[in-house]
């Protein structure tokens, strides 16, 4: 099994490390992983602000870049980045003078998996032997939730982590507030979002909370810890990596 | 919540002169104050909490809802593609019961048929049930306006619509107008147009208002109401209502006009078992409410009520514009106020924050579509595309989809904002390159140095929209590709 790994812009930038313990993760499954180095960013920020044509500029090159490798899967950490990639696309690249690139990026979109669908549903691994001592709560990403309805794979995982406790918290289906530039265009309403989210954090009782999208766990760790609190935000990957860490 | 750690505790007023986040107006203005009033929140909580139970119960647990949905979604479809032919059969059907059928341009036009049959019937007193569509185009005000010498009276018998309109206020929401106010306001409300003080029962609100409201119907010359469906096979008005002034409204006063959105027709009686089923399973999470009324013209011979003139307004209002379009979709809506109730953004702001009738993501979609891009600027980005509104909608309307295309319509007819066109210019030339991606990356650790402090980036200007709510994280010192480089 031979994996191209995308690694979103701000994993990349910002937490590395998550990047890492998806590498290693992955070979510890017996996965050859290649990391094509010339992909920067899928395009996400424009195409939610509506500027199309900037997407569809870095999307052509995101397909330039991937379709230039040879791998069974493309795995990306973030659901919401591989949304972007098989779901939005393919709705971006709708109509458009040149017909080929949606049809590309319908033959791509279908090889991109997020990380806990990849080694859940394709590798068919749901205990990793990992440990990690805490009390956790777990926020599905609205697009892993609802464009890519992967709800059971992280729990699979999770409970079989030993040491760790997986709490339910109030409205675990409600979005965190981030919303890319929504944060902050409107920053007002997006940290009340925030606040709700953290509201039942605190009522759940949990230490943790841990995601598959880095890009939530940015904001809801960004707030937690301007509000002075010390719950810790963890990817998934880094939770799954405990003997790496 | 915001307890500890008080000196890391920023003042968040006032603070954001520069960057990207949209100027404080509009729905950013009014969302903030919202968001910071927790009496409004309370009450939206309690409503759509409520609310959502019931839908969840009636329509998530319900075997056939996803055949529903998709019943509903083809139909709609079906209908749109042949909107004139279904009107027209819908207008034949009604002509051939004895009522008569207006075809409206606009709000203008709703407004003279209706002030100039309350001149030619010498009408004083016209009692409304709940309608959107009304309320779209301001009907009450303008007809108090235009048809001053008149006289008019205007009542909203819906209890909620009344209270509002006792208020002053606009609905905020599609199914329960006043959810932004507590009981105690409401007691304030109906205790002013009461000769004593009220209770702050809710028994003893109702009973006043009831009591208000029965003298209104029996001396109201002419009922007004929306229609939640039309049928254009058998001319049949569907209105489905849980007080029953529907029911009166349509049945004392001798002339009855009814005010339907073009898009709510559907093509057969049977269809609206599809339909009625959707809306009160996702409006308010009953399994049906508790009138549902089929009006089909006035009052035929030998039959014991209706009214005896009989007037259907079908009402454009740019909708048909939509039609053939990437937009059509938004015209399948049903009015049920889900999308409403789900909506992350909606429960922390309540509807008057929208500045707009329809509030929520359909009021986001349909405000710009209706009234033009210029009249809602700010709407389509008052959403995080979460997509709880697309997943609830009980007739499929893509709504977060829309809201995608709605934003990429401003930024095509140059609307976007000259700081936020121009970083999306640089942020493609950054993207389209890993070299400048990487030098962009470079000279990002070095300007971050004099703001990093502590793990965070403190006072950077142009992100202000970010830091002056939540701490960010810095760049880390090795990105990943440069581990990769160096060997995992």
């Amino acid at each position: 099994m031979r994996v191209a790994l995308f690694v979103p812009c701000y994993v990349d930038q910002i937490n590395p490390e998550v990047g890492v313990s998806v590498v290693r993760v992955l070979r510890r499954l017996g996965v050859e992983v290649i990391y094509p180095e010339g992909q920067t960013c899928c395009g996400q920020p424009a195409f939610n602000s509506g500027f199309f044509d900037e997407a569809r500029t870095i999307g052509r090159r995101f397909l330039d870049v991937f379709e230039g490798e040879r791998f069974d899967y493309i795995v990306c950490p973030s659901g919401s980045c591989t949304t972007m990639v098989s779901h939005y696309y393919p709705f971006v690249f709708e109509n458009q003078a040149l017909p080929d690139d949606r049809e590309r990026a319908e033959a791509l979109g279908h090889r991109v998996r997020e990380f806990s669908d990849f080694v859940v549903n394709v590798l068919g691994v749901k205990d990793l032997g990992a440990s990690h001592a805490g009390r956790a709560v777990f926020h599905t990403g609205c697009h892993q939730r609802r464009e890519l309805g992967i709800l059971n794979e992280p729990r699979d995982l999770l409970q079989n982590v030993s040491g760790l406790e997986l709490l339910e918290w109030e409205n675990e289906e409600l979005c965190c507030g981030f919303g890319g530039m929504f944060s902050v265009k409107m920053p007002d309403v997006s940290t009340a979002m925030a606040d709700e989210k953290i509201a039942a954090l605190e009522k759940s009782g949990a230490d943790t909370v841990i995601s598959c999208d880095s890009s939530c766990l940015m904001h809801l760790g960004g707030r937690l810890r301007r509000t002075g609190h010390d719950t810790r935000v963890l990817h998934l990957a880094q939770i799954l990596d405990s003997d790496g860490r | 919540m915001e307890t500890s750690k008080p000196a890391r505790r920023r003042d968040t007023e006032d603070r954001r002169r520069e960057g990207l986040e949209s100027k404080v107006e509009g729905f950013n203005e009014r969302g903030r104050k919202a968001v910071r009033d927790r009496k409004l929140h309370d009450s939206i909580s309690l409503f759509t909490n409520k609310t959502l139970t019931g839908r969840n119960a009636q329509l998530g647990a319900h075997p056939d809802a996803p055949e529903l949905r998709e019943r509903a979604y083809r139909t709609k479809q079906e209908t749109m593609a042949n909107l004139d032919y279904y009107l027209s059969q819908m207008a034949d059907a009604i002509e051939e019961r004895g009522g008569n059928v207006f075809f409206a341009d606009d709000g203008e036009d709703v407004v003279r048929y209706v002030g100039d049959l309350a001149r030619r019937c010498g009408a004083k007193i016209l009692a409304k049930s709940k309608s959107m569509a009304t309320e779209e185009i301001e009907l009450n005000h303008r007809l108090e306006e235009d048809y001053a010498d008149l006289g008019l009276e205007i009542v909203e018998t819906d209890l909620g619509e009344w209270i509002a309109q006792l208020a002053g206020e606009t609905p905020s929401h599609i199914v329960g107008p006043i959810l932004h106010m507590n009981k105690e306001r409401i007691t304030e409300i109906l205790s002013g147009v009461s000769d004593e003080d009220l209770p702050p029962d809710v028994e003893s609100l109702a009973a006043f208002a009831r009591k208000r409201l029965r003298e209104k119907f029996l001396n109201a010359d002419i009922g007004i109401t929306g229609a939640n469906f039309g049928v254009a096979e058998t001319g049949t008005i569907c209105t489905v209502t849980n007080e029953g002034n529907a029911r009166l409204v349509t049945s004392v006063p001798p002339v009855h006009v009814v005010v339907m959105g073009i898009e709510k027709v559907i093509p057969k009686f049977e269809d609206l078992s599809t339909f009625v089923q959707l809306l009160s399973r996702s409006g308010t999470g009953q399994k049906i409410t508790v009138y549902t009324n089929f009006i089909t013209g006035p009052r035929g011979e030998g039959e014991l009520d209706g009214a005896e003139e009989f007037h259907l307004i079908l009402m454009d209002n740019g909708r048909s514009k939509l039609l053939g379009t990437e937009y059509e979709e938004a015209l399948y809506c049903i009015r049920c106020g889900s999308c409403l109730n789900v909506c992350p953004v909606y429960r922390q702001t309540g509807g008057h924050a929208y500045g707009s009738t329809y509030s929520g993501p359909i009021g986001a979609v349909i405000t710009p579509l209706l009234k033009g891009d210029k009249e809602a600027k700010d709407l389509p980005y008052a959403s995080s595309l979460c997509g709880a509104c697309t997943e609830t909608c009980p007739v499929g309307i893509p709504l977060h989809d829309l809201l995608l295309k709605l934003r990429n319509r401003q930024v095509e007819e140059g609307m976007a904002g000259r700081a936020e066109s121009l970083m999306f210019k640089g942020f493609e030339r950054t993207m389209k390159s890993p070299v400048a991606y990487k030098a962009g990356a470079k000279v990002g650790r070095l300007m971050q140095k004099p703001f990093a402090k502590d793990g965070s980036i403190e006072g950077a200007p142009g992100i202000r929209g970010w830091t002056d709510f939540r701490e960010l994280a810095p760049l880390a010192e090795k990105s990943f590709r440069e581990l990769w480089k160096e060997g995992i």
